[in-house]
């Protein structure tokens, strides 16, 4: 995943820029050095499988994030829509045992529907954003409000459970391993790799950074504008019913407690790694890194008692403010060469 | 000089000798300048000719490279940011600077709030605003938000603000060009009122009638220069033209090549419609350049805006080659050959916080895209040629646009534009700031562009651009086509008679070539 590091740092600019695009991969490897020094068991292969898949829910909805801000828009129902996506899975493959038995098929109807509401969810964003002209922001804290409310109704306030006979066959998704690698990375590693190509080597990703840095600029450039928005929110919806469908297994259940602020961990993931929150400017391998650094940081918090790991949304929120000071360091002083 | 005239008004505010230049760019010449007590001085002069840098001055905005302003006779370096307004200057920008959520009231307060320890008077200022407003007898409830009011009453608004702050010298930048006919009628009455009362009062304006009836003295600048000040009685509107023109070509300007006299018609508009325009029609030949003259705000990006989609025309109709066209947006007008390039090269042209690269290929993405993935040898290989050919000089490739110069920055958006080669080009305000030396080299561009058969539209607010370049020129004046000309008739007071709407084309109106 850092071979975005090397794409940006292509034509020879200098030692400057190629730092602060390292820069949160940097950061990443002090963190695990100092993890290492606080605990040897921070380097085992359980606890870095762990930490591995821990971030995969988070990185891979951070991806999605990645192309809706660099468009420069916001979706704030990520964490709602996952805990709807859910609710709505455990209900269908629920009601889906009678017919259907315990089986295979009934986790990939379970998935299907992920898939359509995923999909579905960032459709409804995206029209509200672009055709009914709402900015991105009410939009989606409006639908996030409603997929909320929705899971805590199918729920009658309290937990949705799956069925535990089609919690064993859907289990391994979550728990097994391929190649030593648990399934969950896989899933993250692939939707990163489709995100880099997306980003950098098509002209879906070329319009997002078009649009995202001046949408008028992009209009008088014949880029269908409201078209390729949309789409970031689909992309989005997509992440989001990727992450519930290997996220289900893990808990076996739904309620109005899961996915609660994965909004704001995925957004601070995609800015954690140099993407600029007002758009433009978007880097997939970074947003990875971002993901990777928040989920260290409380992993680090467990193994070690320094500070207590009730601190750990403490720790993370410095580490936002420092990430986002440090870019808009370098942001203005280039703007101050153009102005001459 | 100043306050020499024995008899007249004493002076308030005079500019002496000023001279003032923006880097290496020198945009007045050793100006003189005086506002009399009670009396309407107007400023006018060509787009560029130093109108709107001396009124920075005049209010402290800018300071003078050489010379004084003088206040009362005595010489004074007028306080930045606005701060003259303590002076009893104050300056009414062409685009009113009014909060819209606050109310009437709130705004001629805005920044000296009457209070008592710590707390709003409210209702101290709603009294004082009634009170001022009623003296200008604008009806106008001191409660009703910026927002519901029309342009004209948020001008008034503007102007009881000015009055608020006790203004000895009020200047207003073009303040007619938002007001309809009627509204023009009672600001010209408040003019009255105000100079009645002592007030000072310098505009801007382009339309010569308006000069030659609200103006004591008419002070004109043309390329920086103070060409005169005279009394308004002496002038007559050709008189104005003529100092406001009246200068020689250079050979900045390629020969014109004229295009074949059987040359088909590439490009025909007619009877369209769209925000600001109305009944506009023309042809462009193959081979042609035609120039779209007239004032600012006279609607000709209206024009090309509506022509390629960008906006959504009500009636009319645009033909390319024969063919009823009705474009939705930019993609579709590309398709079909039509290209249009952005007079606003930083807000609508160039992504400024990327390469070149990605800028000139924006428009064309597709041609480089390689199994669906985007090829950048190829966009490389454009980027080289494009550099070739219209001589862009960049440091090196990896540069922001947005540290370009505006010359180089205009060549890059001529070569993102050209990438899609299109067949008729509509290029709006193709020099605007930049340097003699890249304006030349793109006039030569544009002229060898139509000789290769391209057919190419000129929006220029700059008068010798349109003549230097064009074939014929289409002058437009408040949203409508004034007149066409043609040959020896493109002339500089031409165009402005047309522009100022003193002569229109009127019985014989030329819709086609």
């Amino acid at each position: 995943m850092s071979v975005s590091a090397h794409d940006t740092a292509k034509p020879a600019r200098g030692f400057k820029i190629d730092l602060k695009t390292a820069g949160p991969l940097l950061a990443l490897i002090l963190l695990c050095v100092l993890g290492y020094a606080l605990n040897p068991a921070f380097i085992s292969e359980g606890n870095i499988a762990n930490l591995l898949t821990r971030s995969a829910f988070i990185g891979i909805i951070a991806v999605g994030a990645t192309f809706v801000i660099t468009a420069g828009g916001i979706d704030l129902s990520v964490g709602s829509m996952a805990a709807f996506i859910a609710g709505v899975m455990i209900i269908v493959m629920n009601g889906a045992v009678e017919s259907m038995g315990v089986g295979v098929w009934t986790v990939v109807l379970g998935c299907g529907c992920s898939v359509i509401l995923g999909l579905g969810a960032g459709l409804i964003n995206g029209f509200l954003t672009t055709k009914a002209k709402i900015e991105a922001f009410i939009v989606t804290l409006g639908t996030m409000g409603i997929y909320r409310s929705l899971v805590t109704y199918f729920a009658d306030g309290g937990t949705l459970s799956l069925d535990s006979d089609i919690r064993d066959v859907y289990r391994p998704v979550y728990y097994d391993a391929f190649l030593r690698i648990p399934i969950p990375v896989w899933v993250f590693i692939i939707v990163a790799l489709v995100g880099w190509v997306l980003m950098n080597r098509t002209a879906f990703g070329r319009y997002c950074m078009a649009i995202g840095s001046n949408e008028a600029v992009a209009r008088y450039s014949a880029i269908k504008v409201d078209r390729v928005k949309t789409l970031t929110y689909v992309l989005q919806g997509l992440c989001v019913s990727l992450a519930t469908i290997i996220y289900v297994p893990r808990l076996g259940s739904a309620s109005a407690a899961t996915g609660v602020l994965w909004e704001l961990e995925a957004i601070a993931a995609v800015i954690i790694g140099g993407t600029v929150l007002k758009g433009g400017f978007g880097r997939v391998g970074g947003t990875v890194v971002g993901a990777l650094i928040l989920t260290a940081i409380g992993n680090i918090l467990n193994l070690t008692d320094i500070i207590s790991n009730y601190l750990n949304g403490a720790v993370q929120g410095v580490i936002i403010v420092v990430a986002v000071y440090l870019q808009r360091g370098t942001f203005r002083r280039s703007k101050r060469v153009s102005a001459e | 000089m100043p306050g020499t005239d024995g008899e007249a008004a004493p002076v308030i505010l005079a500019a002496s000798r000023i001279s003032k230049s923006f880097g290496e760019v020198p945009v007045l010449f050793s100006v003189d300048f005086d506002i009399r007590r009670g009396e309407v001085h107007a400023l006018i002069g060509e787009n560029g000719a130093g109108k709107s840098t001396l009124i920075k001055i005049l209010s402290g905005l800018e300071q003078p490279t050489s010379g004084t302003v003088e206040l009362d006779g005595a010489p004074v370096r007028l306080p930045g940011d606005g701060q003259a307004e303590a002076l009893g200057i104050v300056v009414i920008h062409q685009e009113l600077n009014l909060a819209e959520h606050l109310t009437v009231a709130d705004s001629i307060f805005l920044g000296r709030e009457k209070t008592r320890h710590g707390f709003l008077r409210l209702g101290d200022m709603r009294r004082d605003a009634a009170r001022i407003l009623d003296m200008l007898h604008v009806r106008v409830d001191p409660d009703t938000r910026i927002s519901a009011l029309s342009v004209a009453d948020e001008q008034m608004v503007e102007i009881a603000k000015a009055i608020s702050r006790d203004a000895r010298v009020l200047i207003m930048d073009e303040p007619t060009a938002v007001l309809s006919a009627t509204e023009t009628e009672t600001f010209f009455e408040q003019i009255a009122r105000l100079k009645a009362s002592g007030v000072a009062i310098v505009f801007i304006s382009h339309k010569l009638d308006e000069v030659m009836k609200l103006a004591d003295r008419v002070t004109v600048l043309r390329d920086g220069q103070l060409i005169a000040t005279v009394s308004a009685g002496e002038l007559t509107p050709d008189s104005i033209a003529q100092m406001m023109v009246g200068r020689e070509l250079s050979n900045l300007f390629p020969p014109k090549k004229e295009p074949d006299v059987d040359a088909p018609p590439v490009l025909r508009v007619s009877g369209l419609a769209a925000p600001g325009i109305s009944d506009i029609s023309f042809t462009l030949r193959r081979g042609e350049i035609l120039g779209f003259a007239g004032l600012i705000g006279s609607g000709r990006t209206a024009v090309a805006e509506a022509v390629v989609g960008l906006t959504t025309a009500s009636a009319g109709k645009v033909e390319v080659r024969g063919t009823p066209m009705r474009f939705a947006d930019v993609a579709h007008s590309v398709a079909a050959g039509l290209a249009y390039m952005t007079k606003d090269r930083k807000g609508k042209g160039l992504l400024l916080n990327v390469g070149l690269q990605p800028n000139l290929t924006i428009l064309t993405l597709r041609r480089h895209l390689r199994n669906g993935f985007i090829n950048e040898a190829s966009e490389a290989s454009a980027l080289a040629r494009a550099v070739r050919r219209f001589d862009i000089r960049a440091r090196d490739q990896s540069v922001r646009v947005g540290q370009l110069s505006g010359g180089n920055q205009q060549k890059l958006m001529l070569g993102k534009v050209m990438e899609a080669e299109p067949e008729i080009i509509i290029i709006d305000e193709p020099t605007r700031g930049i340097d003699v030396g890249t304006k030349q080299q793109i006039y030569h561009i544009i002229a060898a562009l139509a000789a290769e058969g391209k057919s190419i539209i000129v929006i220029s607010s700059e008068m010798q651009e349109v003549i230097g370049l064009a074939h014929r020129v289409v002058v437009m004046r408040e949203g409508r086509i004034t007149g066409v000309l043609e040959g020896a008739e493109i002339s500089e007071a031409e165009i402005m008679r047309y522009a100022a709407g003193l002569k229109k084309a009127g019985e014989d109106e030329r819709i086609s070539a």
